[in-house]
């Protein structure tokens, strides 16, 4: 598969979100912290880390969730991890 | 050198029903209500965080001198009303528990002879929250296969005496409780093909803290059972979907066709998730009986069943997707006719 750019990453991530959390994609933008600003909670972190998982062909232990606070640290893991 | 005569007789064997179907269904809940703020006594936590985190609003706790085989014996005189059956007509007795406090000897010949189903096949399962629905699998695979006609199957747990009420990760999840089958024969399908497995590479993420022999040698506290919750969250809402799917799949039924989704009640959140990767319709009823309920391993599928079939939320006779997972791992799905 042809590697995506952070941007189509960034609108699939969108699609995930609103799908497990009903936000709007459009607030689902780099900068903006999963916790404080979207206010998802670690299980629904999980769910969406699952689905993007399947929707990105990419692997996302379960160490490295913790480490995915904001929408660009999910963008960049899923950029660098795809091959 | 030995040979074997050449006309020896060939063996004769059993044949059973062509088919078998759930016949009634009974559970037994203990009186004491327990509420997240009682919890909370023993963890830092909360009635909001157990809430959002769980869906868990009370679960009951069994009385100290209640046992497993009590509540089991309950249930079970329970299916045996709701079917119209007497235990005499049992022939298998087969207990679904991870908590029957006696390594040795099981529950099931125990609960055999209280409820009077005297000198019937009797043993126990250990397959954790999938217990019931191996149990529901072995009893129609007995059913069909000549060796039983009437098998009772009980899935019950005391987890109370197995939680540590100081462990932030499981103490608000479990509770106690008992619920029960009857598999008999039927002139057409009742129970569909379980799709069934384990992944004994995880067997840690859910277990007791300590073997017997450790508590014995060491200088140990009592054995709870612990949890990584995060991971066990993370598999039931990947594994769990497809194995759904295909007991649907191979009992040839579409998920429109569907009256009731009861999966085990681990956790609101596996439901939540488990219901939107299978695309429900929204006619599908979906067994939430956890909220009250709490997560009782082995009984939790045949508690939620007999509340949604008490409370009108699902028709008798209507088709209902059932699934068990949890310590192991294991888990077991099939389509059934609810009685
Ligand atoms: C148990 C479970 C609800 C825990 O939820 P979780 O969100 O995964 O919990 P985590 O351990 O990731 O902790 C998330 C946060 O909640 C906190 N937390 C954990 N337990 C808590 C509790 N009881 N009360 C309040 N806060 C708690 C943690 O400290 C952590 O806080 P932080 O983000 O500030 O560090 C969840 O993992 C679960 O349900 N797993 C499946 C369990 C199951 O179904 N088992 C039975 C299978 S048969």
């Amino acid at each position: 598969m042809a590697t995506l750019t952070e941007q189509t990453i960034l609108e699939g991530l969108a699609e995930i979100v609103n799908e497990e959390t009903g936000l709007d994609t459009a607030s689902v933008q780099f900068d903006k912290s999963f916790t404080d600003d979207l206010d998802i909670d670690s299980l629904s972190m999980m769910t969406i880390v699952v689905n993007a998982e399947e929707k990105f062909g990419v692997r996302i232990p379960d160490d490295e969730v913790k480490n995915l606070k904001t929408v660009r640290d999910a963008v960049s893991f899923i950029a660098g991890a795809q091959v | 050198m030995t040979t074997i005569p050449q006309q020896r007789r060939t063996l004769t064997t059993t044949t059973g029903a062509a088919y078998s179907r759930i016949w009634g269904v009974g559970g037994y809940r203990p009186e004491r209500v327990v509420t997240n703020e009682e919890i909370c006594e023993h963890i830092d936590s909360s009635d909001q965080w157990i809430r959002e985190r769980s869906g868990i609003i009370t679960r009951r706790f069994a009385a100290a001198d209640e046992t497993v085989v009590d509540m089991a014996a309950a249930a079970a005189n329970e299916a045996l009303r709701s079917a119209g059956l007497t235990a005499s007509q049992i022939s298998t007795v087969i207990v679904a528990t991870v908590t029957h406090p006696y390594q040795t000897p099981g529950a099931a010949p125990i609960v055999a002879e209280r409820i009077g189903a005297n000198a019937a096949v009797a043993f126990d399962i250990s397959a954790a929250c999938a217990g019931y629905c191996h149990g529901i699998a072995l009893a129609n695979d007995m059913v069909r296969g000549g060796s039983a006609e009437f098998v009772l199957v009980i899935g019950v747990e005391k987890l109370s005496d197995f939680t540590d009420k100081t462990d932030r990760g499981s103490a608000f999840i479990f509770g106690d409780g008992a619920g029960a089958s009857i598999v008999g024969p039927a002139d057409v399908p009742g129970i569909g093909p379980t799709v069934w497995g384990s992944d004994g590479s995880k067997w840690k993420t859910i277990s007791q803290r300590n073997s017997w022999i450790e508590v014995r040698d060491g200088d140990i506290d009592w054995p709870a059972i612990t949890m990584e919750g995060p991971e066990v969250f993370r598999w039931a809402v990947t594994a769990m979907a497809p194995i759904a799917q295909a007991a649907l799949d191979q009992a040839g039924i579409k998920a429109e066709d569907l009256d009731a989704f009861i999966p085990h009640q681990a956790n609101m959140r596996i439901i939540d998730a488990l219901v939107k990767k299978l695309k429900l319709p929204d006619h599908v009823a979906v067994a939430r009986d956890i909220a009250e309920t709490g997560n009782t391993s082995a009984a939790s599928i045949p508690l939620a069943t007999q509340r949604m079939l008490d409370s009108g939320e699902a028709p008798h006779g209507g088709l209902a997707l059932q699934i068990g997972f949890g310590a192991g791992l294991v888990y077991a799905a099939q389509v059934v006719v609810l009685p």
